[in-house]
């Protein structure tokens, strides 16, 4: 379908630096915003439905790009779409065999990964153009800064909703993590109920994507002076300003 | 001599901002100091605190934004804000409860919009509902009004240590008047105005808080007197306000949400009306516009006290309710403009209609 672009070598530095950083999903693209919103109240849910999101984008990826030379345009949606549920529909009932806790919490949010629009995203706009080693990484990439967002938005929430964070991991990760609970406020902090509500998470989502801004200005400044500076160091060229050459 | 090209609008009021909020920060001190009277020194810790808190995160805000600082500060805007949170907020509470509420109002609700100006939600409601929300059980810890029996005035050291060290003090605290008609409401008014002491030894509504609207009426009228804002959206949100309670008084009986009296002189209803709903940047801004504004928050106010599940006043949701819909309403509001035989929407609507 798109020979040409897959002759041309893979830049794998370049694919990780999107899907972490310069093109990530939660805090550049704004996809998958439900579960974002819905369940980074701490940092178990967070990490938990992220893993599930990252384990379903590599493999959603894997599967797109093997079929991408045997399904024609017109249905390659409705075929993404139904590669994409049969997967999210494992991760259920692997959650449901190994964390079936973390699964109740989860709830509806689970098999709603189906919709999350960065996995439909990366298959249309990444995996259908791209060999399966690349559209792997790219996959585990995109998974990775989602749920890297995802747990920092977690555990903002969570310690400023309860004053704990790493509070249940044991749902994850069994009874050794059971003690993991840091109590980083102090028993005397009330709790603010707001951190824990929809328009909390929307409000560190915020401040989360304004930190990345910054950042990214802040380097972008940089690089304008050093380049600056060799030009100075070049210098002594004058420019011709009138266009006519006499 | 060139001739300058000046726009509209050519006759401008007198007062800069600066004068304005100054005159709206003298407004307040009936009301504040009534409060005082009744409530003890918390009132004061709570402005002091909200006043130094607010600037301080208005000064750090214009410095990230590189704004000049000083230009802004004296603009008097930030201060009125902390003052209006001050007000709502009950006394005693912890002095990080009115930090957290000034960084809401001027960080979030402020600053991130835009600063001065261009904040489309009132920023003192959008820090007192945050905080009511967030921080339910200090919220709602009222002092109860030093001219009850068995009432405990709170000494400054006492306040100070509750304030700052978070030590309780012994039965200061008691339900607000709103706190009580909500918890009553299976019974009769004239049953709670026997049981209840507050609403006892009330003249009018109930004890302090009478006073504590009429003075904040008081200062309303002065502002008015001063023409800093319209009657319009204040008038028209008392009358709706009334209105409501008039129309589902059911002559006191247990589905009875109040007299209209009892609800234009309880809870915030007067600070909202002449500080919260004037607020120019918030509210709608034709004058058809703001009568609309002003009879949907009065309306709203009755819905939330009465009908409403987990709130007893529902001042600030109104009012944030209906920042919301300022811009819709300004669109079906726009007046005439000088020139024109009707209004732009008007003449838009009768162009799609002819087509």
């Amino acid at each position: 379908m798109s020979e040409e672009i897959v002759k041309t070598s893979v830049d794998y530095q370049d694919i990780v630096k999107k899907g972490l950083w310069s093109n990530n999903p939660a805090l550049v693209q704004v996809l998958g915003l439900c579960p974002l919103l819905a369940v980074s109240g701490t940092v178990v849910n967070a990490l938990g439905l992220g893993l599930a999101t990252l384990l379903v984008l590599t493999a959603s990826n894997m599967a797109v790009s093997l079929i991408r030379n045997h399904i024609s345009d017109t249905i390659r949606l409705p075929a993404f779409v139904m590669i994409i549920a049969s997967l999210v529909s494992c991760i259920e009932l692997l959650m449901k065999a190994y964390t079936y806790e973390l699964y109740q919490i989860l709830g509806i949010f689970i098999p709603l990964i189906v919709t999350n629009c960065a996995v439909l995203g990366r298959a249309e706009a990444f995996a259908s153009k791209n060999k399966i080693l690349p559209a792997a990484v790219d996959g585990f990439m995109m998974g990775l800064g989602f749920t890297l967002v995802l747990v920092c938005i977690g555990a903002i929430r969570e310690v400023l909703g309860t004053g704990m964070i790493f509070s249940n991991m044991q749902l994850l990760f069994g009874d050794m993590a059971s003690n993991w609970t840091l109590n980083i406020l102090g028993n005397n902090y009330p709790g603010m109920i707001l951190a824990l509500l929809p328009p909390g998470a929307f409000i560190v989502a915020g401040f989360l994507m304004a930190g990345k801004n910054v950042i990214d200005n802040r380097i972008k400044e940089k690089t304008a002076a050093n380049a600056n500076k060799k030009d100075i160091v070049k210098g002594g060229k004058r420019v011709r300003t009138t266009g006519q050459i006499a | 001599m060139a001739l300058l090209n000046i726009t509209s609008p050519h006759a401008h009021g007198p007062l800069s901002t600066s004068q304005v909020m100054r005159l709206v920060l003298y407004a307040t001190l009936p009301g504040a100091f009534t409060l005082a009277y009744f409530f003890g020194v918390g009132v004061f810790f709570n402005l002091l605190i909200a006043s130094v808190s607010a600037l301080a995160f208005e000064a750090a805000v214009l410095k990230l934004r590189n704004r000049p600082i000083g230009f802004y500060l004296q603009d008097y805007s930030a201060l009125v804000t902390a003052f209006l949170l001050a007000l709502s907020l009950p006394p005693y509470c912890p002095w990080w409860l009115v930090v957290v509420g000034s960084f809401c109002a001027i960080v979030l609700a402020k600053q991130l919009y835009g600063g001065m100006g261009l904040n489309p939600f009132n920023p003192a409601m959008v820090a007192y509902v945050i905080l009511l929300v967030s921080f339910p059980i200090p919220m709602t810890q009222w002092a109860t009004p030093v001219t009850l029996d068995g009432a405990h005035a709170v000494s400054i050291s006492e306040a100070i240590n509750k304030i700052f060290g978070g030590q309780a003090i012994d039965g200061y605290a008691s339900a607000t008047v709103l706190d009580v008609m909500k918890q009553n409401a299976s019974l009769a008014l004239e049953e709670i105005y026997k049981s209840e002491p507050l609403l006892k030894s009330g003249y009018f509504a109930s004890a302090a808080w009478e006073w504590v609207n009429i003075a904040f009426l008081i200062g309303g009228l002065f502002l008015l007197y001063k023409r800093i804002f319209t009657w319009h959206a204040p008038i028209s949100m008392l009358i709706a306000l009334a209105l409501m309670a008039a129309i589902f008084y059911d002559n006191g009986s247990s589905n009875s949400g109040g007299s209209p009296l009892f609800h234009l002189l309880s809870g915030a209803t007067m600070l909202g009306a002449f500080f919260i709903v004037t607020d120019p940047v918030t509210s709608a801004v034709s004058k058809r516009g703001r009568i609309i504004y002003g009879a949907a928050i009065g309306v709203l106010i009755y819905v939330i006290r009465v009908w409403g599940k987990g709130y007893p006043d529902g001042v600030a949701f109104a009012v944030l309710f209906l920042n919301f819909a300022a811009p819709f309403i300004d669109y079906y509001t726009t007046p005439r403009t000088y020139g024109h035989s009707k209004a732009r929407i008007v003449i838009a609507k009768e162009k799609e209609a002819n087509k």
